[in-house]
């Protein structure tokens, strides 16, 4: 497959030397290797030990903290889509163990609903003597939209839980070291006219209030209609496929001219 | 690579901060520190367990933040006799919770020395009370070298009933001997209150962990959810606004809560039963949104096995049929189109409601049930995508570019053709 896109790709780049400007990156961009952390980046030395007080960093913030074998520790970052994230861990022991632990990293978007792991050792068992184990999880995709009765990965906050699974009771309480990092491929901003969520997937921390059914009954704000001129506005996003289309017919004219030309030079020469 | 690193960045940025309401209120933590006469005990760096404990708590009232409110109370500290019942009443507050006059704590701090019995149970009580009731969470921080010698009553299920009362309360437990009873009853008191266990060897690391401890407090105690009791049954259930609650729920129980969705909204809801007792090894918990007439109109479920703190599942739903209600409306005529949006107008109760699968193991308490944390939200609905008609990708520009090529050239052979018969004549 990839063998096919590359040939296609120079034919098409031969064909129409000034069209590429206007096609999108994204397709080129090459893949990368183990999760670097981002140049300048302040290392994050905090960990949550919920869903709700877990702390925020984002992709390629490294992350350091000291913690007790047993803790449940939590962290979010958030995803745009089109974007593929790659979280990887270390847990280091300074302490000798009594036996086997089996370690666990895993994520859940903003609704708290488990995602999958394409790739990564996510659950990975040590035995008593290793002095360290690393965990990875590469996550999907995230999708500009999809049905609300469907799991798919979507744009908004993602929580990292790492704890441990399985351990000997006497080794629970024990100092580890743990080291974090999240990392993300593709650069995002995924073309709108293949749908996009309203809001994304961000939850709301607030203390909730519990109301009367005369108040949940009464009229709203429409704080939402005010969007609708904006959007009427926007120019078609670049990769969107007005764009692509518009490319292609253009390729297309100029080829039928082409073409027409080849059968007419013969005669002039 | 640089430009994919830095992509999120801006939205981090753009992510709607979550609101949390100004601070009605100072964190509040309470030290609560073992003074009975194992704590002079010398096994920790070659020290007593007593002096690295005042070495700890003098470096953590040194690095305290400015706002924190911390209070220290000790148990074991006075009673120096042999009767129990006199000993087992032995707690008394030395720092009350309030702003932190550094001096003072630490002279309070320094005239501790080992004596009496290990009251932890009294101690945890004495201590919430301390604390008061409010909107924001509590934390206390134990430090115990032996485990309780007064039960009844029992420590961990005094910790279960404080953690369910209305304010919310975290125990993390720090324990300074390595002793397999009393990690069993810090690990039974951390699990009941969403605290941490920690077996602290060094002086550096119960003042590295105290420290992080009180810092976490400051940090996350206003993420505090509202306390919501929910209903049997669908009638009658309370209704939500958006936010966190959090409620109990015993084994095989469900709760019912109600939202109210208008047309053109997303319900999207969250819920996670945390393990705060012991339970058989596979659990499992389920969400649903139910329509008023028993309909089920979307779930969300998890299940898992092992050691974990919470169960999680959510889910999302919209009224996808009344954006179709809306286009029939358009076509028909004034009157009636007024009457339905007016109609459309009006929320529809969508019940959700929570349930668990877990199995008690033999001799695990019921009451009160395990804590639930639920999220509500109704957000804009985000409607089906409908794309214009047109392609994207390389391939079309190919297939686009080879077709035109090829009209090109069938186009100019026909000319030729044309012109050549035409020439003929």
């Amino acid at each position: 497959m990839s063998m096919r896109t590359t040939l296609l790709r120079s034919v098409v780049a031969l064909v129409a030397a000034g069209g590429p400007a206007l096609l999108p990156a994204a397709a080129l961009a090459a893949p990368s290797g183990a999760p670097t952390p981002s140049p300048g980046a302040e290392t994050v030395t905090r960990a949550g030990t919920s869903f709700l007080t877990s702390t925020t960093i984002a992709a390629g913030q490294p992350v350091q903290v000291r913690a007790s074998a047993g803790d449940y520790l939590y962290w979010s970052f958030s995803a745009e889509a089109g974007q593929v994230h790659d979280v990887a861990a270390t847990v280091t022991f300074p302490r000798d163990r009594s036996g086997a632990s089996t370690w666990t990293l895993e994520v859940f978007d903003g609704l708290r609903r488990r995602q999958a792991c394409t790739d990564g050792a996510q659950t990975p068992t040590v035995d008593k003597a290793a002095g360290s184990v690393s965990l990875g999880c590469t996550l999907r995709e995230v999708r500009p939209w999809a049905e609300p009765w469907s799991g798919d990965p979507l744009p908004g906050t993602y929580f990292v839980r790492l704890s441990v699974v399985d351990v000997p009771e006497p080794d629970l309480g024990a100092p580890v070291d743990v080291e974090l990092l999240v990392a993300t491929d593709g650069e995002g901003g995924t073309p709108a006219d293949d749908g996009e969520l309203s809001t994304p997937l961000v939850p709301n921390t607030r203390p909730g209030a519990v109301l009367s059914d005369v108040q949940a009954a009464a009229p709203v704000d429409d704080e939402d209609d005010e969007r609708g001129l904006g959007d009427l506005v926007t120019l078609p996003a670049l990769g969107s496929r007005w764009i692509w289309t518009t490319a292609g017919g253009i390729l297309a004219a100029v080829a039928g001219v082409v073409g027409f030309a080849l059968t007419r030079r013969p005669r002039r020469g | 690579m640089a430009f994919a690193l830095l992509g999120p960045a801006p939205a981090v940025a753009d992510e709607p901060t979550p609101t949390e309401p100004a601070p009605s209120e100072p964190p509040r933590v309470e030290l609560v520190l073992d003074v009975s006469g194992s704590m002079r005990a010398r096994d920790i760096d070659g020290r007593s367990r007593i002096s690295v404990a005042q070495q700890a708590f003098n470096e953590v009232v040194d690095a305290l933040p400015e706002v924190t409110q911390l209070g220290i109370r000790v148990l074991g500290a006075t009673y120096q006799g042999e009767d129990k019942k006199v000993g087992c009443r032995d707690t008394q507050q030395i720092v009350p919770v309030g702003p932190v006059d550094r001096g003072q704590a630490k002279a309070a701090v320094a005239t501790l020395r080992p004596t009496g019995f290990t009251p932890v149970g009294l101690a945890l009580r004495e201590a919430a009370k301390d604390l008061g009731t409010g909107a924001t969470t509590r934390r206390i921080v134990l430090i115990t070298d032996g485990e309780d010698t007064c039960a009844p009553p029992d420590p961990c299920q005094v910790a279960r009933e404080l953690a369910a009362q209305g304010t919310r309360l975290v125990v993390d437990t720090l324990g300074l001997a390595p002793d397999e009873k009393v990690r069993r009853q810090l690990l039974c008191i951390a699990g009941a209150t969403g605290g941490t266990y920690t077996a602290a060897q060094s002086t550096e690391e119960l003042t590295g962990r105290i420290k992080q401890l009180v810092e976490r407090a400051g940090e996350t105690y206003t993420r505090t959810p509202t306390v919501v009791g929910g209903a049997t049954a669908c009638d009658g259930a309370p209704m939500l606004a958006s936010g966190v609650y959090t409620d109990r729920e015993t084994f095989s129980e469900h709760r019912w809560y109600r939202v109210a969705v208008r047309p053109g909204q997303e319900l999207r809801a969250s819920v996670s039963v945390a393990l705060d007792r012991p339970v058989n090894r596979d659990y499992g918990v389920l969400l649903r949104a139910v329509a008023p007439d028993g309909r089920e109109l979307v779930r969300g479920a998890d299940a898992g096995s092992g050691r974990a703190d919470v169960v999680s599942a959510g889910l999302r739903w919209s009224d996808d049929d009344d954006s179709e209600d809306d286009d029939d409306g358009d076509n028909s005529d004034d009157s009636s189109d007024g009457d339905a949006s007016a109609a459309a107008q009006q929320p529809r109760m969508v019940c959700i409601v929570v349930s668990n699968s877990f199995a008690p193991r033999p001799g695990t308490g019921v009451t009160p049930g395990m804590p639930i944390e639920l999220t509500v939200d109704v957000v804009a609905a985000s409607p089906t995508p409908r794309g214009p008609d047109l392609g994207r990708g390389w391939m079309l520009l190919a297939l686009l570019t080879v077709a035109g090529l090829l009209t090109g050239l069938l186009t100019g052979l026909l000319t030729r053709w044309w012109v050549a018969t035409w020439r003929e004549k």
